[in-house]
């Protein structure tokens, strides 16, 4: 007993205390500014550049729904595109994660479109069902770590369960593959309603760096309402945790 | 006998196909079947593919005594194919012929389960379909079947496991993969850019996005003839062994977790976050993503960097063994680790495991040793083995592996200090030699990732194969709960911690 005390002594707090405000290493590759004087060859370069095709060769816009978050882009033009360490980058509307050129403002939730039944009744508990889709096991990983010592999202009733039967939406990772398609849909018809669906990580978004393989069917993503995007390659539990306490409205902290 | 294979020289020196000599199948059966007979030799790779009417074979069998790869060949009439199989004699050949069968139709004779592995999209017969794998059954009116999956009831990845159970006996278990397929080799040889495939190599197993990135990286260095400087080789191996630390920490919360020892688990976590943080703070990414690149790196060490690793390293270390010394001598834990899961030195050495698997019951295997890759060649590691070959002793090689590696990580950051150089950008534009073939090896947390790579006329990949450590390993998993008590199989699972989306591409 004597022992564990001591471990516990010297393990210290290692709770984040603020949730939307712990602060991340400063290189963290997250919300993009692009300014807004880049120039149209500058453009055309790292639109080539770019391995997912995320930044439009027209307007310059990158898409955070594409962005596999390698960074090339802002080695090849320092001064025109960097990533800033800024983690609340999840939204509802598709849209709303292509970032235009000379726009530095953050990235919320567009509170008009979450459904009404949302907030009121997952605002003091919301148990999910993670389904990978082909996912790589980073985005698990990191979902998994949302729920752990360090970040403790269980803190307001946001856990993962066992069984969708349990849960009252599904988070899907992985560009979706052909393989888990049946497997998804059982997963999603085994949820009561209402039920939400959050698509985590770039690879569920779009497909990621997967898009246009043989290998995938992303036919329920395509046919489903999306309640919540959350980019990142893998996501950083702090943009599941930011942009989930906003869909159901934890607005404390 | 006479000798009827190339030798490469060592890890990843590039090969000319075309002087590997093409035997008669029944002179490549007996000399595998003889090389094979020395336990210091495993096949790393057994693939075909496709060359005008025939299908010609490659055999890549890695010899850890003296540190180079045996290649041998054979070749095949497309039309009907037949062969012995390999797999009575030599059972680790399961798992490649099966991959052979699944994606090109030849037909092992004599293969005890000739079954699919991953159903992947351009396999042979598209009527196959993940739900009807042929699995073993059992008349009985005393016995069950459990069946657990592909949606397992935690944040993890996908897979099906089918019990045949007395009571609560394991009598038989079948692993059904395949369901994380996402066809990420052809990916790889249809991206002509290469920063495209440097991002798809990371994403083959994102818990070991630096092994992975880094095998891949070697190959396009050996047939695109760059050189790297040491400083390099040094950093990415520090980024390895990172990726080690920290996945093995958690994996010992893991196994806390799973024997109910909570103050083990979320101790572990933390410490594991400590370690992440740390390579984002090098990276920016937790995972390692973006690290590793062809020719030179976006993410140099830097002096603040290498202290913060050292400082996180001296810390996290200290408390880790605080911890493990505290996990591995309490009796309740120990009750539920000790001879549970046992995997025989015997059993490991025939179906060729590799890496963890295999050291935790008294192999010596260990690609940092025995086919030495990056700044390893001039460093030499000291391998940590175990003997029981239990869920103690795979909980065990971890804790013994992270002290390892720190001192590891202390000993080639220090050398960076003294003699760092700069490094340069990473290379994307690459002119790779024209119909050659390199095979890599790296040794991940897991163990030994195999690439396999030649290229075409116009120095294109035109074949690309990746053998993740638990293409191997997964047989392991279903001999070790042969014989436990069902309710074992989660600690069992978690003590290899194999992957799903690395065997299923």
């Amino acid at each position: 007993m004597l022992k564990e005390v001591n471990i516990l002594r010297s393990h210290g707090s290692q709770y984040v205390k603020n949730l939307r405000i712990q602060p991340v290493s400063g290189i963290f590759r997250g919300r993009p500014v692009i300014s807004g004087d880049i120039a149209g060859d500058e453009i055309k370069l790292v639109s080539n550049l770019c391995p997912v095709k995320a930044i439009s060769s027209g307007t310059g816009a990158i898409d955070l729904g594409r962005c596999v978050f390698c960074g090339e882009c802002a080695f090849a033009l320092p001064g025109k595109i960097r990533f800033k360490n800024d983690y609340r980058i999840a939204v509802n509307r598709r849209e709303d994660l292509v970032i235009n050129p000379g726009l530095d403002i953050p990235l919320r939730l567009n509170d008009g479109e979450i459904r009404k039944e949302i907030k009121k009744l997952f605002r003091g508990a919301l148990k999910l069902r993670q389904v990978s889709a082909g996912g790589d096991n980073s985005c698990e990983m990191e979902l998994a770590a949302t729920g752990n010592v360090n970040f403790d999202f269980g803190r307001y009733g946001v856990e993962f369960t066992a069984s969708p039967r349990h849960s009252d939406g599904i988070v899907i990772t992985g560009p979706g593959g052909e393989n888990m398609a049946e497997a998804l849909q059982i997963t999603w018809n085994a949820t009561p309603v209402p039920k939400i669906i959050i698509l985590a990580g770039t690879d569920a978004i779009s497909g990621g760096i997967f898009e246009g393989s043989s290998a995938l069917n992303r036919h329920f993503i395509d046919n489903h309402h999306i309640d919540l995007y959350v980019p990142g390659n893998p996501l950083h539990p702090l943009t599941f945790i930011n942009g989930v306490m906003d869909l159901i409205g934890i607005y404390s902290k | 006998m006479n000798q009827h294979y190339s030798i490469t020289k060592n890890n990843t020196t590039p090969v000319d196909p075309g002087e590997i000599p093409v035997l008669e199948y029944g002179v490549f059966f007996d000399q595998v079947t003889e090389l094979m007979k020395d336990d210091a030799k495993h096949c790393i790779a057994y693939y075909c593919f496709p060359a005008g009417d025939n299908l010609n074979f490659h055999c890549c069998l890695a010899d850890d005594n003296n540190k180079n790869v045996l290649v041998l060949s054979h070749s095949l009439s497309n039309e009907k194919p037949a062969l012995k199989s390999l797999t009575p004699v030599c059972p680790q050949f399961h798992i490649f012929e099966r991959e052979i069968y699944e994606k090109y139709g030849v037909n092992f004779e004599g293969h005890p389960w000739l079954k699919p592995v991953r159903y992947p999209h351009d396999r042979a017969d598209k009527s196959t379909s993940m739900d009807d794998y042929p699995f073993y059954q059992i008349d009985s009116e005393e016995l069950h079947e459990v069946g657990v999956g592909p949606v397992h009831a935690g944040v993890i990845e996908p897979g099906h496991f089918r019990f045949i159970c007395n009571g609560e006996k394991v009598l038989h278990l079948e692993i059904q993969l395949g369901y994380q397929h996402r066809g990420i080799e052809k990916l790889i040889t249809d991206k002509r850019n290469q920063l495209q495939r440097c991002i798809a190599s990371e994403s083959i197993a994102g818990d070991t996005s630096v092994g992975h990135a880094l095998a891949h990286v070697q190959i396009v260095e050996s047939l695109g003839d760059i050189e790297v400087t040491g400083t390099l080789r040094a950093e990415r191996c520090i980024a390895l062994e990172l990726e080690r630390i920290a996945v093995h920490i958690g994996d010992t919360a893991a196994l806390c977790g799973d024997v109910a020892y909570q103050l083990g688990q979320v101790v572990c976590e933390a410490l594991r976050t400590t370690i992440i943080n740390t390579t984002q703070l090098w990276c920016g990414n937790r995972f390692g993503k973006g690290l590793v690149r062809p020719g030179g790196s976006n993410f140099p060490l830097f002096e603040d960097i290498a202290d913060e690793i050292l400082k996180t390293l001296a810390d996290s270390g200290k408390r880790f063994a605080e911890i493990t010394e505290r996990i591995y001598s309490l009796s309740t834990v120990l009750a539920r680790y000790e001879d549970i899961g046992i995997v025989t030195r015997q059993q490991a050495l025939s179906i060729g495991a590799v890496g963890m698997a295999a050291r935790s019951c008294g192999i010596m295997r260990d690609t940092r040793r025995t086919h030495p890759f990056q700044y390893y060649k001039e460093y030499h590691v000291e391998p940590v083995i175990q003997n029981k070959g239990d869920v103690l002793a795979r909980g065990m090689l971890r804790a013994l592996e992270v002290k390892e590696s720190i001192r590891i990580v202390t000993d080639l950051v220090n050398y960076w200090k003294q003699s760092h150089t700069q490094v340069n950008k990473p290379i994307y534009e690459l002119k790779l030699k024209p119909e050659r073939m390199a095979i890599s090896m790296v040794e991940g947390w897991r163990g030994e990732i195999v690439h396999t790579a030649f290229t075409g006329k116009n120095g294109d990949i035109a074949f690309y194969r990746i053998a993740d450590p638990s293409l191997h390993n997964w047989m392991a998993l279903a001999l070790a709960v042969r014989n436990q008590e069902i309710s074992d199989f989660p600690l069992c699972n978690k003590s290899f911690n194999l992957s799903y989306c690395g065997n299923d591409l």
